[in-house]
């Protein structure tokens, strides 16, 4: 069996069923809603950081695009909730586009250049002068839309849309040529590799992916501020989960969340006053003794992660 | 019959910041030829080769492959037009032997990249043997072969190689040249810098490069006739 299909199969149908039987059998579905949304933005920073290094710490900038695009298409032109979806993607696709000449940067310049975007957009959202546009600080309330199960069920089709995508990547010539950049660009080049191109395709498709999780989860919310839809604790959330399982793989950051999302809600409930501490420590560690992630754990004893 | 000019560089000037290393460099290599670019350390080499592969700005002068003007093209775009350059610096360490022989050949059908593969390991035991090890756990000589492999790989119309035998023991120095008079034979054209002068027996035609100017150009018995250059390269009285 081809291997994109052994990992369809194994990997991507028993994700989505467990998370489409889920609400049936759990009573906290915003949870699970945010579980999917973080499981979605995990691969989507893996798309990005995982196949060509470069690290978006305003990853969260096409997020809040997504979902203002999606909003702002609601509000002002009424448009139904799956136009709007587009809406919100085609907003985080302009922004990546926008956010292109950030490539030629490298290494931290790069996700610092990036943070400072995504400030910037928030600084315009939030604007008071826009209140017309935006509604600035003021927030935005979609009641009218408001259609959680539906919303759900859409977060998890872009969910499985994007966890192929990865696995496509992970198999493909084009996720190995982008992987060849990440290692070396100049050596790449050497090997006929368009390097430009390649990054450009990964940023926009990671911007896109996080465009339409914006999008649905200011639908599934339907009433947000702007600093809740461009928090910066979503990008960090979405880049631990991913590193801690091991990006540039299709199970890294499915574990990650499924792990670190799981302590995170546990100590929440079971300790909160020493959430910040634990979970502090936790980073900490995964840092000095797990840079390269859970997977890199499997892989020093011989075992390959798909 | 006339052999077509595949490579052609032309008033080459280049430099890196405002040191200039080139000073109108004037080269051409034929189809199936094999050319040797004789000179010693700073004469501007490696310079040469990168700039002729567009790693290196060309700063003044044109050069011309399979007859169009490559002079402002990107790399990849060359390399895609089959100006394959070979250095054991392009192997990705972090990825396996037979990943990197696929990147090499990505340009390849998959059943063509496949022949390439079963072929090259036949042509490189140790490579075939390890095929799942990662570069990074190859001794200096296997990733030279590796390097060469993942060159050969992309089935090149004219390979470069900037000093093959740097680094080898003698005995690795003859098993690449082997490897390279076998694809010599095969038509592959050929265009290598060294300091050592074994790789003479492969080749056609000679350039020395001096100071970033081309000195001689000829072949390897009107440089042997040539008392200056024997002394020079061949240490000879």
């Amino acid at each position: 069996m081809p291997r994109l299909l052994r990992h369809t199969l194994l990997i991507l149908l028993p994700l989505v069923a467990a998370l489409a039987l889920a609400p049936a059998l759990y009573g906290n579905h915003l949870l699970l809603f945010n579980v999917i949304v973080f499981l979605t933005l995990a691969q989507g920073i893996n798309i990005i950081y995982g196949f060509t290094g470069y690290l978006p710490f305003g990853y969260v900038g096409f997020f809040g695009a997504g979902a203002y695009g999606f909003a702002l298409a609601v509000m002002h032109l009424h448009a139904l909730p799956l136009v709007a979806l587009a809406a919100g993607g085609l907003a985080a696709l302009l922004l990546g586009v926008l956010l292109t000449p950030l490539l030629r940067l490298s290494g931290a310049y790069f996700s610092i250049a990036n943070l400072a975007a995504a400030l910037a957009v928030l600084q315009i959202v939030s604007n008071p002068a826009l209140e017309s546009v935006t509604k600035g600080p003021y927030g935005i309330s979609l009641s009218g839309v408001f259609d959680p199960a539906l919303a759900y069920g859409v977060a998890l089709a872009i969910l499985a849309a994007t966890t192929f995508l990865v696995i496509w990547l992970r198999h493909s010539r084009f996720g190995m040529a982008l992987q060849a950049i990440r290692e070396d660009a100049i050596s790449a080049a050497m090997a006929g590799i368009d390097v430009v191109r390649g990054r450009v395709v990964a940023w926009l498709l990671a911007a896109l992916v996080a465009g339409l999780t914006g999008s649905v989860y200011a639908w599934y919310i339907s009433v947000f501020y702007p600093e809740t839809v461009f928090g910066g604790e979503i990008t960090i959330f979405a880049i631990v989960f991913a590193l801690f399982g091991g990006t540039a793989t299709i199970l890294g950051p499915i574990l990650g969340v499924v792990i670190l999302y799981g302590i995170y809600n546990a100590i929440g409930i079971s300790a909160p006053q020493y959430f910040q501490l634990i979970y502090g420590l936790l980073i900490m560690g995964l840092v000095l003794f797990l840079p390269n992630g859970l997977a890199s754990l499997l892989r020093r004893r011989g075992i390959d992660v798909p | 019959m006339k052999a077509e000019t595949l490579l052609a560089a032309d008033g080459l000037e280049a430099g890196y910041g405002g040191v200039q290393v080139l000073w109108g460099v004037d080269i051409a290599v034929l189809e199936r030829e094999t050319v040797v670019l004789l000179g010693a350390n700073g004469a501007g080499k490696t310079t040469l080769l990168k700039t002729l592969l567009g790693l290196v700005p060309a700063w003044r002068g044109a050069i011309s492959f399979l007859g169009e003007d490559v002079t402002r093209w990107r790399t990849d775009r060359r390399v895609r037009r089959g100006l394959v350059y070979m250095s054991e610096m392009a192997v990705f360490a972090g990825m396996t032997i037979e990943e990197n022989i696929g990147i090499g050949g990505q340009s390849l059908s998959r059943s063509a990249l496949r022949r390439r593969t079963a072929e090259l390991y036949d042509i490189f035991p140790a490579l075939g043997e390890r095929k799942r090890a990662l570069a990074a756990s190859l001794s200096g000589g296997q990733r030279k072969m590796l390097g060469i492999a993942k060159a050969l790989a992309a089935d090149p119309r004219l390979l470069i190689m900037d000093e093959p035998s740097s680094g080898l023991s003698p005995l690795f120095v003859k098993e690449v040249i082997h490897v390279l008079a076998r694809f010599r034979a095969r038509g592959l054209t050929l265009l290598i810098a060294e300091q050592n002068i074994k790789f003479l027996k492969l080749a056609d035609r000679v350039y020395t490069l001096d100071g970033g100017r081309i000195g001689f150009a000829g072949t390897v018995a009107a440089m042997h006739e040539n008392d200056a250059l024997r002394r020079a390269y061949f240490g000879l009285r």
